[in-house]
């Protein structure tokens, strides 16, 4: 296998439920323990270099989270991220700097991630000149080239974002986030907020991307059509936890975890003739502040067993680089 | 059999200082009774004006310039502010796609849905809360008789479109709408009310009108499909036609946009460019700048709905000869 790029150990992020001073005084005062929500909860995963790692989950699965924690965006609570070999969470706010122009996030809403107030030229010079890129007229005519290689062009330079469509204002969060050639990039949610025929421009410009500047891609989505096309490998989480990873044609040939069964069965297909059995979970994801022992899917899950309500299972390898935390499985 | 709806050239246009929006521009629909229809196009295309329209719920400064909507042998713009008010919620509902703002948060689930039956079926409140409770049952929301107490944000997002669907049924409407009713919600959730709509529409005969832009949802609910692109309808046939044996360009380019999920496909197609305009749309026909068909005729004149074979009508100057 090729080299590991990213290597996430145990990773976890508890947001504090009461951060607030009266309730932090009143539950020590009352003897209360503070409660949580528990967005990552222990998550090991490695992502190669070169690979597009797709990570998928229902809303409320920490992916989001997840994906900031990898690049600290936010700060996990516990775990380590070993980028290149350097575990990032150590470093200082300086030292981090350095490492912050390898990576790069394009997030899911192009009209809130760009700033109303500058050009689209701006935005994205800004970007060279903080990073020592850059500056001046070879900042700028950095910046056309850049705008080109998204697929806009020299004209939008001076332009503010509000005059431009969902689409174009995606290709500019794109063009911001290649501008400084970073080496990994997490992709959260970034067609979700698109129509069909506008997506797929823009699953192919992250592709064409990709080869281009041999980058490598944390790539989230709740949409598995979205996630089966651009992806590697795949990650199916759910509570904070990673629940099945695999290689995706393995996942999506011969899913092995419950959860992943059903998730998959229950996409609408637009083809009347490709029949299913349709798994239909019970109920809804539970909260992320109390969560369930055991397994974390016990509660909806249709194999469950006496065993999977107080032991939580192992995430194991079943088969090589098929990893499955799942009782069925010893 | 006679149409439960017959939509009939119906124009909602908007008129706004920036100059007039034509967001459905003279479109045809008929619905039969137990029969499902998908209204399927991009953010835009005037789906939901279509459906608002049809209410007669169209928000200032839109307004219905021209057509007619007969429902059940009455044409609904035609009547009264107070006689189509007796018909909304209790012959036509509406589910819509948000049921967090849809529902009142300042009232209980048990008074909200209570309410529906004081109005239009003059129970008492009592015999109101029980009919409101048996159809909390029939949707699938468990332990009903304590969820009544209950208000809209105590509920998950898949319960509060549960309880949506039980206020739109429980005058046993003729026809439901349906404005994207799953697209908040996680697969798994959608998964159970697609279900739900199904069994209902089987048990019930409710005829039914799913606007989506998902054609995966129509493929699993829908019996005939209507494809609208920029106010205009631009293919209505079977579902099983549409899906299988597309006409249209529009039609054919928007199922090769969506990532399959049952194989790996190859390099996914798009449409070039974007959505046109709604204040400058493009001459001839309306998708012209984006079709890879385009020839003279689509710049100059526009191509009118027309049947090309058993009941599948396209409006597209490739078929015209």
């Amino acid at each position: 296998m090729s080299d590991k790029l990213i290597e996430v150990i145990n990773l976890t992020k508890k947001f504090p439920l009461e951060s607030g001073i009266i309730s932090t005084i009143s539950n020590r005062l009352l003897g209360k323990k503070p409660r949580y929500i528990h967005a990552v909860n222990d998550v090991t995963l490695n992502i190669f270099k070169g690979e597009t790692l797709g990570l998928v989950g229902e809303s409320g699965s920490g992916k989001s989270t997840l994906g900031k924690c990898v690049i600290r965006l936010i700060d996990p609570t516990a775990g380590k991220i070993l980028f290149d070999g350097v575990d990032i969470t150590k470093l200082n706010h300086n030292e981090m700097r350095r490492y912050r122009r390898r990576m790069q996030i394009i997030f899911q809403d192009p009209y809130s991630s760009l700033n109303p107030r500058k050009t689209v030229g701006n935005i994205i010079k800004h970007m060279l000149e903080l990073h020592n890129i850059a500056f001046g007229e070879d900042a700028k005519r950095k910046v056309t080239e850049i705008l080109e290689l998204v697929g806009l062009s020299r004209e939008h330079y001076n332009r503010y974002p509000h005059q431009f469509s969902g689409g174009q204002r995606q290709r500019i969060a794109i063009a911001r986030a290649i501008a400084i050639q970073p080496e990994f990039i997490v992709a959260d949610e970034p067609v979700s907020a698109l129509d069909v025929s506008v997506q797929s421009q823009i699953l192919n410009l992250l592709i064409e991307l990709k080869k281009k500047f041999n980058l490598t891609y944390l790539f989230i989505s709740h949409d598995l059509g979205v996630i089966r096309y651009v992806s590697d490998r795949v990650a199916v989480m759910y509570l904070g936890k990673i629940l099945e990873l695999s290689s995706t044609e393995r996942l999506y040939s011969s899913p092995m975890h419950p959860y992943t069964q059903s998730l998959l069965s229950a996409v609408p297909i637009p083809d009347p003739d490709i029949s299913r059995n349709r798994i239909i979970l019970k109920g809804e994801i539970p909260s992320p502040i109390s969560l369930p022992s055991g397994c974390v899917f016990h509660t909806r899950c249709p194999h469950v067993f006496n065993e999977c309500k107080s032991i939580e299972p192992k995430f194991i390898e079943v088969k090589d680089g098929h990893y499955v935390a799942c009782h069925l499985y010893k | 059999m006679v149409a439960l709806l017959d939509v009939k050239k119906l124009k909602t246009y908007f008129f706004l200082e920036r100059g007039v929006v034509k967001a459905v521009d003279g479109i045809d629909l008929k619905i039969k009774i137990g029969e499902s229809l998908g209204l399927v196009g991009e953010s835009g295309c005037g789906k939901s004006v279509t459906a608002l329209s049809i209410m007669r719920l169209v928000p200032y400064p839109g307004k219905i310039v021209e057509g007619s909507v007969i429902f059940d042998g009455v044409d609904l713009l035609k009547l009264k502010e107070e006689e189509i008010r007796k018909t909304r919620g209790k012959k036509i509902a509406m589910i819509f796609q948000d049921p967090t703002t849809a529902l009142n948060p300042t009232l209980t689930i048990g008074d909200q849905l209570a309410e529906v039956f004081q109005i239009h079926e003059n129970m008492s409140k009592s015999e109101a809360y029980k009919a409101a409770k048996e159809m909390l049952d029939l949707v699938g929301i468990p332990s009903s008789q304590e969820r009544l107490k209950d208000y809209p944000h105590q509920l998950s997002g898949g319960m509060k479109q549960r309880v949506m669907i039980a206020m739109a049924l429980a005058c046993k409407p003729k026809l439901l709408i349906a404005d994207e009713p799953t697209t908040n919600l996680d697969v798994t959730i959608q998964a159970q009310i697609l279900e739900l709509l199904k069994d209902l529409k089987s048990r019930f005969s409710t005829s039914i009108m799913l606007i989506t832009h998902h054609l995966g949802l129509v493929a699993e609910l829908c019996d005939t499909v209507a494809v609208m692109y920029a106010g205009k309808l631009v293919e209505y046939a079977n579902m099983r036609d549409v899906l299988k044996n597309p006409k249209h360009p529009y039609t054919k380019a928007l199922l090769e946009c969506i990532p399959d999920v049952t194989g790996r496909s190859k390099k996914l197609s798009f449409i070039k460019g974007s959505l046109p305009d709604p204040f400058n749309l493009p001459t001839g026909c309306r998708f012209h700048p984006r079709c890879t068909y385009a020839f003279e005729d689509c710049y100059n004149r526009e191509p009118e709905l027309r049947e090309v074979s058993l009941n599948h009508a396209v409006a597209c100057h490739l078929y015209e000869k």
